[in-house]
């Protein structure tokens, strides 16, 4: 179904360490986690909710607006954005921000999203794979003071003043029809989400922060000074801003370690209970002794 | 006497009935009330039937239209009072009245504790309460204890905190969560993780029926229509499960786990990555973020045994881990180790079942 009313989106995403595919290079002796051998990736259901809104744009014109908060390499996945069809992007980045909970977060993308302005929907991944919390986009919502729509596995309908969403919920599903600008968390299995295309990563390969000026003459030494890197890309528009928290006027008491209710009490190693256990050869009377074993105990009947 | 701290309890519903996970954190809720009683010395010593009794009170919040007969079920199973919004408008869970109705609640009476079951709606309310109340929340714990926290900084100790015990960072670690300056400390919870404690019927408490006031911005969402599927799956009783994981490869060797169930009984479970990977549907799923099991025989098939993936399934009485690599994590809870790939030894294990069964039956 056509709409000619151009649906605005704004997406939050957030680069996490590939915990998916922990492997026994990434574990350790002693138990703990090579964080250095994770490599960091989008994550995935972020890329669904990109998807989405690019599916909207598709559909009903528009535009779609980019914002993570992270690190200076953060930059990473919105350059990906860019190369997915975003037409804008915007990195939180600010030591200030370091060390926040999914609340304090929350307060950081709330301001962020209302220095953009004007939106019809902002869409998020349910849940990022680093933490599993689903909790930051309904705690944004909130302080948007906008409905939201979690576990949201496709758009029905949008309308100039509503949308109809389908939610994949364990027991089932439901179809809701909520008012515009709302909130939609997104399920793993709402779409496919588009590969970067070669086009667009051609045009928009030198997009970067101020932070990546350093790397970017290192890469093309004819330019000589970052001014000269600033100039090129606002000329061909490839400049990524970054904003930090003074620039989205939040309070460092509200952000970051500081603005997070919850702490880190401790951290525990887990320390495995050595259960009596017995090694059995992948061999016929190996396996016959075992289950002669869980027969006698009545474990297997 | 003093006015009673409230260690509330989210009571999710469905069809006229209440969804166990709401129940067994009622029963974690009784638990955490005893102690902190015990624990602060109260001048009321006895736990007893009584709701007056303790200086910590077990609250069940139940909203929803005609529900008033799930409320005794609630303090048969521990708690002494049960908030109920009954009206129309929350006849189905609907993120913003449900919301406005704990949010003003909460600020009215000032709970110390507000736990909230792991569910699609329970992750959808509790962050929209906890932002509204500015207070911490702490998803899918997988233990709740209570005890002091030091703030050196501070030089201060914060007495009777809840201790909201999760697994951390993707890896072999686990976190101790507090939130020692906001109230309530809220935290949600999987079904199964904590016991559903036996019913009560004797127990008695007080029904409390409260007027929710709404605004006209809380009906921005309606539900159109919804359909209830119920799970064929039953990981939860299952007595034996095997299950499968990132090391079984493809849909065919998935299908001999299949096979090793059916011959034992059991139903097969999965590890995060077997799901995402597509090979079966995430309601298989055992893990922190899936089903926490129990049974009498856990089978994992080429599964690491991460310990998200462990924190579901550790309880079982016996377990068997197959994995061609020595070193996986999950031989170290395993009674049973066999190195080897799962492709080969399952069907070994299917063999000598049949071959018994046969033996069994010309025997008899």
């Amino acid at each position: 179904m056509t709409d000619p009313r151009p649906i605005d989106s704004v997406v939050l995403v957030k680069q996490v360490p590939d915990t998916h595919h922990l492997t026994g290079e990434v574990m350790t002796k002693d138990g703990t986690m090579n964080r250095n051998a994770l490599p960091a990736i989008f994550n995935p259901e972020d890329l669904n909710a990109l998807e989405m809104a690019l599916q909207l744009k598709d559909r009903h014109g528009g535009t779609v607006t980019v914002i993570t908060m992270g690190p200076p390499k953060a930059a990473n996945i919105l350059r990906e954005s860019l190369w997915r069809g975003a037409d804008r992007v915007v990195l939180l980045t600010d030591r200030k921000f370091a060390g926040a909970d999914t609340l304090a977060t929350s307060v950081a993308l709330q301001k962020a999203i209302e220095k953009l302005g004007r939106y019809d929907l902002v869409l998020a991944g349910r849940q990022a794979i680093d933490g599993d919390t689903a909790q930051v986009g309904p705690q944004t919502a909130e302080k948007l003071r906008i409905p939201q729509i979690t576990y949201v596995e496709s758009v029905i309908e949008i309308g100039p003043t509503h949308v109809i969403a389908e939610r994949a919920l364990d027991s089932g599903s439901e179809i809701v029809r909520c008012t515009l600008p709302c909130l939609l968390t997104v399920v793993g299995s709402a779409n496919t989400p588009r590969p970067a295309s070669v086009r667009r990563q051609m045009e928009r390969k030198l997009a970067a922060t101020p932070n990546e000026y350093a790397t970017l003459r290192a890469q093309w030494p004819e330019f000589e000074t970052d001014e000269a890197v600033e100039a090129y890309l606002a000329k061909h528009d490839l400049k990524i801003p970054v904003w930090t928290a003074e620039d989205i006027g939040a309070t460092e008491a509200s952000i970051g370690l500081a603005g997070s209710p919850t702490q880190v009490h401790k951290i525990n190693f887990v320390v495995l209970e050595s259960t009596e256990s017995k090694t059995v050869a992948p061999t016929p009377e190996g396996i016959a002794a075992m289950i002669a074993e869980l027969v006698h105990e009545y474990i297997v009947g | 006497m003093a006015e009673q701290k409230g260690i509330w309890v989210f009571i999710e519903h469905d069809d006229d009935r209440i969804a166990d996970v709401s129940l067994e954190l009622v029963g974690k809720a009784r638990e955490l009330a005893n102690r902190l009683d015990g624990a602060s010395g109260g001048t009321h010593a006895s736990g007893g039937m009584d709701a007056s009794s303790g200086t910590h009170e077990v609250v069940g919040l139940l909203c929803g239209h005609d529900v008033e007969a799930l409320a005794q079920e609630v303090i048969h199973h521990g708690a002494d009072r049960v908030l109920l919004a009954d009206h129309e408008a929350l006849a189905l869970y609907r993120t913003l009245p449900y919301a406005r109705v704990a949010i003003e609640e909460a600020r009215r009476r000032k709970p110390e504790i507000f736990l909230i079951g792991g569910t699609p709606n329970g992750r959808d309310f509790a962050p929209r309460v906890a932002s509204a109340l500015r207070c911490g929340l702490t998803a899918d714990c997988t233990d709740l204890q209570v005890g002091d926290y030091y703030v050196r900084k501070e030089d201060r100790t914060y007495e009777d905190l809840l201790f909201q015990i999760r697994p951390a960072f993707g890896g072999n670690l686990v976190a101790t969560i507090v939130n020692p300056k906001t109230r309530p400390q809220m935290a949600t919870v999987r079904e199964g993780v904590m016991r559903k404690p036996a019913a009560d019927g004797k127990r008695t408490g007080v029904v409390e029926k409260i007027n929710p006031v709404f605004e006209p911005g809380d009906f921005a969402l309606e539900v159109l229509s919804r359909q209830v599927r119920r799970s064929t799956v039953k990981l939860k009783d299952a007595t034996v499960i095997v299950a499968g994981g990132a090391g079984i490869d493809g849909p065919d060797e998935f299908a001999l786990l299949r096979d090793l169930a059916n011959l034992l009984g059991g139903e097969v479970g999965a590890s995060r990555a077997a799901v995402d990977a597509g090979m079966i549907d995430r309601a298989h799923q055992v893990g922190q973020t899936g089903t926490t099991v129990r049974p009498r025989l856990y089978i994992a098939a080429g599964i690491s045994g991460a310990i998200q993936h462990r924190a579901g399934m550790d309880q079982s009485s016996k377990i068997i881990a197959i994995n061609t690599d020595p070193a996986a994590p999950m031989f170290q809870i395993a009674h049973y180790r066999i190195v080897g790939d799962a492709a080969e030894v399952l069907p070994l294990i299917i063999k000598t079942l049949r071959e018994r069964s046969i033996a069994q039956g010309e025997a008899e």
